[in-house]
Parts: structure tokens; C-alpha cells; sequence
């Protein structure tokens, strides 16, 4: 089994619809249903991100998130998926449910 | 030892994918598939030459190909068994019962849609088609190391996100086989005419080699109509190849080539399929109609005899299938010997395409044929600024200054 992070990605502020919502949570179902969940969360606005640099040993902090984009990842889940084929129409449904475009991306494996 | 040069290229052709789809399902790596079976065929050339040609040669490289594999194997599984792990193809589960041949699976993972078109054409003609990293980069204008590059991030995206090593199950076949048929069709447009100023016009290299895999692929997938059509397509057009480019190095056009020089066996070949996919009667796709098409234009001895109403309709059923303003500035040419060029001019004018060379050496000859000279000139202009092959900037250049003075 592997682990892919699906990663939704935003371009507006204000958070899903009511209706996404609803799917989402459809669609979540579903993945805990087919033992594919592992996790998934929403995330605050970018800017209400905090960049910690502490490789010194003293933590120096920046306000706001670490490369300022158009697009950021609004939320994402972590889904395990026997091979890619399985994950692809996983990452296809999740764009549709969400209503955004979302990005695949394999976990290192162990 | 000629004999054994011979052997080892005629092996060489039949065996090089069988030998790495083998190797890649029982070891689980494409990497190591690809590196031991170059190295087993490079064996072949010593031990050939000494002992002679085995009498099963196929069988000779893949058990050579996969001794040095388990070798290798063992060897760095000592040193890093996790390591080792993750580098292993995601395992393939048991045959979905569509086909079941090693080639197939190495076809569908190479043309995976998750790969980038440019990766998905490389891997196929290294790892299917055995050409080897410089040929490859010599085809398509890149630098070898950049080439290579291309080819190992594609073998470790592979690896990474766990594209399987399988046949797609029944239901995703029709839309993955579309995406095999089209790298096909990529690496034979491209042998048939350069994108590149900077290379030659034709390189039958490329066509035949495109060619070879078409032919793999249909007899792979004998019930699949869409490849025989593609096929068939490549066929026909292969056929006339050599009439294609004149002594000087212009592009030659449909209507002014020699049919001579065509070559009848390609086009007999080519009739055939054709008349096979309209003899099972199904509904054609956009291969098997743009094949009948082709066979029309290679039926006529002249080109005053093509039927182009014949041809008009088979592009109305194109437009159904694909209805993409370039099949429909294709169907104008046409509709511009059938109803004339005032007709055909009036849909081409409509279509989205002023980026495209073809659209604007398509209005030019419709212009000229109107007597409207000065505005064929200026989009002589436009499509020559634009064309990429110098074959055809040549052809379009004699055609522009044949206009005479204004």
C-alpha cells in the first residue's frame, strides 16, 4: 500500500460552499468506506500562516506564509491507494467534489 | 560475422521489448530491466561471434538479461534492502483477464496519461523500442544528457507515485489505448514532418520505427480498430514518402507529387486494413476515417481522378467524431474542389487558427485560385513566418513568387 498526499488547491479566500461541503463530506464517506482514508483537513488562509526558522537554535519568526502565490493549498487529504491507478480516479473525484483543481503526489515509501 | 551482425540486428528488433517487459515484471524494475537487457545484448555481440547464434535467441538474452538482474540485485540488497524496496515497480496484481503480455503492460505504463507527452514518447521508443538515448536525442534536437534526464525522471515518477505495471482493466482500456495510439501517431508525424527547421524534412527513421510499434500494438490488441486504422493511416502516408521531397529539398504537395514513385506494396497493405475495418462494420474512429481518407487520395493514378466527394463526406464524419477546426480546415480543401474555392474560403475564414502555418497556406491557395493575389501574398507571408520545417517554407516561398508582380 502507498500513501499519496491530494493537495487542493485555492485561489480565493473564503472557505468551501455549502454544497461543497456536502460533497466533501460525501466523498469522504466514501474513502473511509473503501479503506483508502488516512486523513484530511482544511486550512485556515494563508495568512494567517507563521514561518518558523529555528535551524540556528534561536526561532526566528516571519508573519505570513513562506512564498507568496496566487494559488495556495487550501486543504488535503492523505489517502492510501494499492498503485497509482487506484489513486488517480481517488484525486479525480476529489477535484470534482471540492470543486478545485488538486495536486497528486506520492509519499516517500518507508 | 556478418551473420551475426545481421542476427543481432533482426533480434534486436523482435526481441529488445519482449526481453525488457519480461525482465521488468519479475524483477519489478524498469531501471534495471532496461540497463541488464542493453547489457545482455551487448554479451550477445562476444559470445555470438565465438559460439555462433543460439538456436533460440530471445530465450538466450532475456535468461542472460535477468542473471545480471538478480546479480545486481542481490548485490545492492545487501547493502540497502529498504532502499532496494522502494525502488521496486508497484507489483502487479493478477492479470485483469483483458490481455496478458508483458509488451502490452510496458506500452501502457511508458504512455502513462500521468506522464508528460514528451516523456511518454521518449520512454516508449527506449524502453519499447529499444533506440537508444542518443538516437532519441538526435531525433527530437535535444541534448543527450537532456534526453536522459527526461528518461530517468519519467522511470523515477514511475517508481515514485507507483504507476502500475498492468494492463488497464476492461473499462479504462478504450481511452488508455487512445493515449498509446497517440504517442504512436506523435513519433510518426514527426519522422513524417520535422517541427524543426534545423532538421531534416523527413526522417523515415522515425516513420518506420513508428510504424513497427503500430504493428506491435495492433497485433497485441487484435480487436482494437482503432490501431489497425492507425496503421493503415501510417501506411498510406508512409507510401508517399518518396515523392514527398524534391531533388532541391521542397515539400512536394498531394497534387504535385510523382505517383510513381509511391510505393504500391505500402498502399495494397494499406487498402487492405482499410477495407478490413469497413468490413466489421462498426462505428470508425478518427484513425480509421482519416485512413479512409487517405486510401481515397491513394486509389486515384491522378490527382485530377481523386473523388472528392468521396472524401468531403468522409470528413463530415469526421467533424462528428473530432470537430476540431483543423479537421474542419482539412474538410475546406475539399469543399474548395467540389464547390469551389469561394465556398471553402468562407469556412476557412471562420476558424480559430491564425497561429497555424496550415491555415494561413490554405487561404493563400484559396486566394490565389480567386484571383485575389495581393492577399494570397500577404498569407503566403503569414504562413511561411510560421511554418517550422524548411522543406515546406521552400515550397511555399516558389508558390508565393509565382504570384508574379503586383
Amino acid at each position: 500500500m502507498a500513501q499519496y498526499l491530494i493537495s487542493v488547491l485555492d485561489d480565493t479566500t473564503g472557505s468551501a460552499t455549502e454544497a461543497e461541503m456536502a460533497a466533501i463530506g460525501e466523498f469522504n464517506e466514501r474513502l473511509r468506506a473503501d479503506g483508502h482514508w488516512v486523513f484530511a483537513g482544511g486550512l485556515a488562509a494563508p495568512e494567517t500562516a507563521t514561518v518558523v526558522d529555528a535551524r540556528d537554535g534561536n526561532p526566528v519568526l516571519t508573519d505570513g506564509p513562506y512564498v507568496e502565490t496566487k494559488e495556495y493549498v487550501g486543504g488535503f487529504w492523505i489517502i492510501e491507494a494499492p498503485d497509482f491507478d487506484v489513486a488517480l480516479p481517488l484525486a479525480a473525484l476529489a477535484s470534482q467534489r471540492c470543486n478545485r483543481r488538486v495536486e497528486l503526489r506520492p509519499f516517500l515509501s518507508a | 560475422m556478418t551473420d551475426v551482425g545481421e542476427a543481432l540486428t533482426r533480434v534486436h528488433r523482435e526481441e529488445w521489448a519482449r526481453v525488457v517487459a519480461t525482465l521488468a515484471r519479475r524483477i519489478g524494475d524498469l531501471d534495471v530491466a532496461e540497463e541488464m537487457t542493453a547489457e545482455a545484448f551487448a554479451a550477445a555481440v562476444e559470445r555470438w561471434s565465438a559460439d555462433g547464434v543460439p538456436p533460440n535467441p530471445g530465450a538466450w538474452l532475456t535468461t542472460t538479461a535477468y542473471r545480471r538482474a538478480v546479480d545486481r540485485i542481490r548485490r545492492e540488497s545487501r547493502r540497502e534492502d529498504k532502499h532496494r524496496e522502494a525502488l521496486m515497480l508497484a507489483a502487479a496484481p493478477e492479470p485483469l483477464g483483458v490481455i496478458d503480455d508483458d509488451r502490452l503492460r510496458l506500452i501502457f505504463t511508458c504512455c502513462h496519461p500521468a506522464l508528460a507527452v514528451e516523456a511518454r514518447v521518449a520512454l516508449t521508443l527506449r524502453l519499447v523500442g529499444g533506440l537508444t538515448v542518443p538516437e532519441i536525442a538526435r531525433a527530437y534536437l535535444v541534448q543527450e544528457s537532456a534526453m536522459g534526464r527526461r528518461i530517468t525522471r519519467a522511470k523515477s515518477k514511475i517508481r515514485a507515485a507507483g504507476i502500475p505495471y498492468r494492463v488497464p482493466s476492461r473499462e479504462d482500456l478504450p481511452a488508455r489505448v487512445g493515449g498509446v495510439l497517440a504517442v504512436l501517431y506523435l513519433i510518426f508525424n514527426e519522422g513524417y514532418l520535422a517541427s524543426d527547421p534545423g532538421k531534416d524534412a523527413v526522417r523515415a527513421d522515425l516513420t518506420a520505427e513508428a510504424i513497427r510499434l503500430t504493428r506491435l500494438v495492433r497485433m497485441l490488441l487484435p480487436d482494437d480498430h482503432e490501431a489497425v486504422g492507425l496503421l493503415a493511416l501510417m501506411l498510406l502516408t508512409e507510401a508517399r514518402r518518396p515523392a514527398r521531397v524534391s531533388a532541391t529539398g521542397e515539400l512536394v504537395v498531394l497534387a504535385e507529387q510523382d505517383r510513381s514513385a509511391w510505393d504500391r506494396e505500402l498502399i495494397a497493405e494499406g487498402h487492405a486494413l482499410v477495407r478490413a475495418c469497413i468490413a466489421a462494420g462498426r462505428p470508425p474512429g478518427r484513425y480509421q476515417i482519416l485512413a479512409a481518407i487517405n486510401a481515397v487520395h491513394t486509389d486515384a493514378r491522378d490527382a485530377r481522378d481523386t473523388d472528392w466527394a468521396q472524401i468531403a463526406a468522409l470528413y463530415d464524419h469526421l467533424v462528428r467524431v473530432d470537430p476540431s477546426p483543423i479537421v474542419r480546415l482539412n474538410r475546406a480543401v475539399a469543399v474548395a474542389e467540389l464547390d469551389g474555392p469561394q465556398v471553402a474560403l468562407a469556412e476557412v475564414d471562420v476558424l480559430p487558427l491564425d497561429g497555424y502555418h496550415a491555415y494561413h497556406a490554405t487561404r493563400a491557395e484559396l486566394l490565389r485560385r480567386m484571383g485575389r493575389g495581393g492577399e494570397a501574398r500577404a498569407a503566403y507571408d503569414r504562413a511561411i513566418e510560421l511554418a517550422g520545417n524548411s522543406a515546406e517554407t521552400a515550397y511555399l516561398r516558389r508558390r508565393r513568387d509565382q504570384l508574379g508582380g503586383r
